[in-house]
């Protein structure tokens, strides 16, 4: 028997199963849950979504971006437009705040990938400074006072009637249902896809380009392709993720939608805390950030201080997050990427020291 | 009226310098980007406003009394935090100023609200001299005046004395450097220290020629970045063009149309970036 290179762990046969139900429960909890909860785990699950992208460019991919907010606002100024210029389903328009974030990136990183490594993150600020105050002079969604869904195109979304006669349920809150829905839904997909992309060959190039870019190269890793891979994938992925959310919230406007607080402070502070570079670290992030965000919100710029304060104490102490800390001392892997080499027995080689 | 335009650009463009020397200061010395380095100088401008306040004060004068203060603050900062995260990986330091950025901007909030705020300079804000076909304010001359300043002290340092002789080793290659007896880390403590010098110049003339509230750093992070990209990397002259460029393309803008002022100067760094993607004078090669 030849040996064999695996990159499953026991703990992830357990995730396995643990995810398909968690997944099945979600599915079925608006039948028992009220709107509150499902309001709130609509948020979770976005912010997520969000998180897992950032996650993506700058854990694996080693592309810090503090301009995200960017894309999360054109996936929502996208799925305005077609809802309001064409009075299309802003269910079906969704994709189309995704495409209209991948375009407007094309260009975008053509000017951010001329600056290296630094220079990238403020590079990509510029770029979101511009977009929001391009956006701000686009008068047919409100300019930059922004606007709101069209009523009728809020009520008349894909799902809306069939939830609200099957739960018996008031318009409003089916939209809140169907957008929760579709919140699970990309979650998993992201999720699911990010972990079979970093398994898969395109994943492994990565980590050798983010561990060693002259050493990926001289084996014939395109580094500069998978820049652009990361980039583009990341930006299609929140601009999506930005539709849905101002689907859900039915208002839009630049500051709001192009805000950098809201799209990336929070979202880095997600990563960082629960662990860059990780899958597992982003869902443990948004826990405590959610855990925080509930309990002292309402405590404005005491929290946010708060919040940048664990940031930097986190980064400097503890910099591989709390799945970093949890991992080290258990050697817990769910989501494993790491290769590992398994010699069977009697093939005559022993398996390490 | 477009002579007069041009000009103004031109002096609006010592302010942008001044905000940019001391960013570029630190990343030529350290490769370190400071995500928090607009919100330090707003930071600067409310010691400036609290001692003007406090002590009644001239605001050049007071100035002169928040420098060592805040090259203390820079020192430290150095010291306790920064030097902990400088690497081969870029990550840690990004992360760490960017939540600096967030910490500064909310503690200000605290501290003063919301309100936006002025360092009054009393006369000198409308005292202006007419050259026949352009009149010039006071003000936008002391600050383009400042930001030569700074740069003709800036490079006195660096090239003539021992100082500026470490600055320049421990930028070039720190290993080599602390072998003929330099600390690097005490190099970068007494350059973001003097970064921090250079930030009290720009929070005086910030908050003498305009409103401003704790929120606005970041806006000036972004000028500043632009004027150093443009100038290209290590070079303070160039930094000043950056600048100048900035500066002119956002009174251009705003003549066309008020609301366009600053993505005229966002564009006109886009533009510089797509024809020379090293900046017009780069000299530093990373």
């Amino acid at each position: 028997m030849h040996p064999t290179v695996t990159t499953r762990t026991r703990a992830s046969g357990i995730t396995a199963v643990v995810a398909v139900l968690l997944i099945i429960a979600a599915i079925a909890l608006p039948t028992v849950a009220d709107r509150g909860v499902i309001k709130d785990l609509f948020f979770i699950l976005t912010m997520l979504t969000l998180a897992q992208y950032w996650n993506l460019l700058a854990g694996y991919g080693g592309l810090v971006s503090v301009g995200q907010q960017a894309f999360v606002g054109l996936g929502a100024y996208g799925l305005f437009g077609a809802a309001i210029a064409w009075g299309m389903d802003p269910v079906l328009a969704l994709p189309l705040g995704g495409v209209f974030a991948l375009i407007i990136a094309i260009p975008t990183a053509f000017f951010a990938f001329r600056l290296a490594g630094a220079y990238f993150a403020i590079g990509t600020w510029v770029v979101a400074e511009v977009v929001r105050l391009s956006v701000a002079q686009w008068k047919a969604v409100g300019g930059g006072t922004g606007t709101s869904l069209p009523r009728g195109v809020q009520t008349d979304m894909t799902g809306t009637a069939l939830v609200e006669s099957l739960f018996g349920i008031r318009s409003a809150a089916a939209q809140d249902v169907v957008a929760f829905w579709l919140a699970l839904a990309l979650a998993v997909l992201t999720i699911g896809g990010i972990y079979l992309m970093l398994r898969s060959k395109a994943g492994l190039a990565l980590a050798a380009v983010r561990d060693n870019a002259e050493a990926a190269r001289s084996v014939g890793v395109n580094a500069v392709r998978m820049k652009w891979v990361v980039y583009l994938a990341a930006a299609f992925g929140t601009g999506l993720t930005g539709a849905l959310i101002y689907l859900q919230k039915g208002r839009i406007s630049p500051d709001a939608a192009f805000s950098v607080t809201d799209w990336t402070a929070y979202v880095v502070f997600i990563v960082v805390i629960g662990g860059i570079g990780t899958i597992e670290g982003p869902i443990i992030g948004i826990v405590v950030f959610f855990v925080l965000q509930t309990l002292f919100a309402d405590y404005g710029s005491t929290y946010l201080l708060a919040l940048g304060l664990i940031g930097v104490l986190v980064m400097l102490f503890a910099p591989r997050g709390i799945w970093g800390l949890i991992s080290e001392r258990t050697g817990l892997q769910f989501f494993p990427i790491r290769r590992t080499l398994h010699v069977p027995r009697g093939s005559g080689r022993k398996a390490g020291p | 009226m477009s002579l007069d335009t041009i000009v103004q650009g031109i002096l609006l463009g010592g302010l942008y310098t001044l905000f940019a020397a001391g960013l570029s200061l630190v990343f030529g010395i350290m490769r370190l980007v400071n995500l928090a380095h607009g919100d330090l100088i707003v930071m600067g401008a409310y010691l400036i406003l609290l001692l003007v306040g406090a002590l009644g004060l001239n605001p050049f004068l007071a100035a002169l009394i928040a420098a060592p203060l805040m090259f203390a603050l820079g020192w430290a900062l150095q010291r306790l935090v920064l030097n902990r995260v400088l690497g081969p990986d870029i990550l840690p330091p990004l992360l760490v100023t960017f939540g600096l950025s967030i910490v500064v901007q909310n503690g200000l909030l605290m501290g003063f609200t919301a309100d936006s705020q002025r360092i009054s300079a009393g006369a000198l804000e409308t005292a202006s001299v007419d050259l026949g076909p352009v009149t010039l304010g006071i003000m936008p001359l002391l600050t383009f005046g400042s930001a030569i300043a700074v740069i003709l002290v800036l490079n006195w340092i660096f090239y003539r004395t021992a100082l500026g002789r470490a600055f320049r080793a421990t930028s070039d290659d720190p290993v080599t450097a602390s072998l003929m007896g330099i600390r690097p880390k005490a190099i970068f403590a007494q350059a973001t220290g003097l970064a921090m010098v250079i930030v009290t110049i720009a929070a005086l003339y910030l908050g003498m020629r305009a409103n401003f509230d704790p929120t606005i750093g970041p806006a000036r992070l972004i000028y500043a970045f632009e004027a150093v990209i443009i100038g290209g990397l290590g070079s303070l002259w160039g930094t000043l063009a950056g600048g100048i460029i900035i500066g002119v393309a956002q009174t251009l803008g705003a003549a066309v149309n008020p609301e366009w002022q600053i993505l005229a100067g966002h564009i006109a760094f886009l533009a510089v970036l797509l024809v020379r993607p090293r900046g017009l004078f780069p000299r530093a090669f990373d």
